[in-house]
């Protein structure tokens, strides 16, 4: 229960990072950050204390296996991350070209 | 489950860390220092397969964040400025947010997912028959590329959708400037 | 991008085709041992750019990868689209396995269509991530005072 919790906390420290940093990196980087906490979340709750890696020929009796589910699906959406990473950073990379920093506040300056 | 928290603890700090440094550079090689924490608790959580993804995930990650501040500046300006009001507000706001969120969410997870629980049926269905039916011996592939495929290419539309906006959104040709 | 010091392209030269190797047998072995098309692909796209960054790249290279990963990345999905529509008119419904039962299960040759699915998705991973990163470290972008 308590690994859930601290997921949780991580999760809570990307969306921080998100709400109150004015740097285009540090956003990109809270981003990254609750995607982590998420994933991890989703691989807790497939997980059963002493379970084996879903990768079998056949099933034993009395043995326990991980949920194969969960991470399929947290399989893609680590790859989707890299996708959002990427296309984030190529925003800063133009938010730097047009204004010369990556600070956001800077954004609000152009209106007019 | 001992070592688990130890490594949650270690991710939270690291990223802290990669969150209030004022150095892009540290802060991204911090934002490494999570992921690879991610990748041995996936090991630990016994899914060998997300942690080889992870693995490679983080360190094209960490090059594209360090290929991206090396041009620019490694400098965070915005760091250290003082507080306004709407500031204020804004942290208020996102503790009241924390609170909340962490005691729903607890509330939840306590009726939802308790660490023994037994298989469902449908992840049972997936690792008594899963060979009969599909041949494949890792059943985290058979449902990726078989039971649920369809997820995949989703998956594969999102990817190629972030790459052609990447590339728009960066193009030198046709732009008036 | 220039290229890096004679101790990294010594270490690069002899450690790069390990990595390819790595590549090509996690993309294989994909319905046998952890891995897949997902992780295959991006360590060999890791490779790919463990050289450029070693070697270093002129501007008419970064274009003519540019053009051929978007290629590759168009044709790896419509791989994997293609076996889909196939599987709608062999088994009945998208994305239905071709052959499951054709060779033994836990040998190499087995699982049907997962394995062409891997390779589809590879192919697709790969080359999405090598074009990113030939956006990203383009010498086309420095605004570097």
């Amino acid at each position: 229960m308590i690994v859930l919790v601290i997921s949780l906390a991580l999760f809570l420290v990307g969306l921080y990072a998100i709400i109150t940093k004015r740097n285009m990196i540090k956003v990109a980087i809270g981003f990254s950050l609750m995607e982590y906490a998420v994933n991890f979340l989703l691989a807790i709750v497939g997980f059963r204390p002493g379970a084996l890696p879903p990768i079998l020929k056949a099933v034993e009796v009395g043995k326990v296996y991980a949920d194969p589910l969960p991470q399929a699906l947290v399989l893609t959406s680590i790859v989707i991350g890299l996708g959002v990473t990427a296309f984030l950073l190529a925003l800063a990379l133009r938010l730097y070209n047009r204004i010369g920093s990556f600070d956001l506040e800077e954004i609000q300056r152009l209106k007019g | 489950m001992a070592d688990l928290v130890i490594l949650l603890i270690f991710m939270v700090a690291a990223g802290i860390v990669a969150v209030e440094i004022k150095d892009l550079l540290a802060s991204a090689i911090a934002l490494g220092a999570v992921g690879f924490a991610v990748a041995i608790g996936f090991i630990r959580l016994a899914a060998p397969d997300l942690a080889i993804v992870q693995i490679v995930i983080e360190v094209l990650s960490v090059v594209f964040f360090v290929a991206v501040i090396l041009k620019t500046t490694h400098v965070d300006s915005a760091a250290g400025r003082a507080y306004k009001g709407a500031d204020i507000f804004t942290f208020v706001v996102f503790g009241v947010f924390a609170f909340v969120f962490i005691f729903f969410s607890v509330k939840l997870l306590l009726s939802f997912a308790p660490m023994d629980r037994a298989l469902g049926p449908v992840a049972n269905h997936y690792l008594t028959q899963g060979l009969a039916e599909t041949g494949a011996v890792n059943r985290v592939t058979a449902v990726v590329l078989d039971y649920r495929a369809l997820d995949t290419l989703g998956e594969a539309t999102v990817l190629f959708t972030a790459v052609i906006g990447a590339l728009s959104v960066l193009r030198l040709e046709g732009r008036k400037k | 991008m220039s290229g890096m010091t004679p101790i990294v392209k010594v270490v690069a030269r002899i450690v790069g085709g390990f990595v390819f190797l790595f590549g090509c047998y996690v993309i294989l072995y994909g319905h046998l041992s952890p891995g897949g098309g997902f992780a295959g692909g991006a360590v060999l796209a890791a490779g790919f750019m463990l050289l450029r960054l070693a070697f270093g790249t002129t501007a008419k290279q970064e274009k003519s990868t540019s053009i051929s990963s978007s290629v590759f990345e168009s044709t790896g999905g419509l791989m994997f689209l293609l076996i889909a529509i196939l599987g709608l008119f062999v088994g009945g419904y998208f994305f239905a396995n071709l052959f499951p039962s054709f060779g033994t299960p836990g040998l190499l040759v087995s699982a049907g269509s997962i394995p062409l699915a891997n390779i589809a998705i590879a192919i697709k991973v790969g080359a999405a991530v090598i074009s990113v990163f030939v956006l990203l470290a383009s010498t086309k972008y420095i605004f570097k005072e």
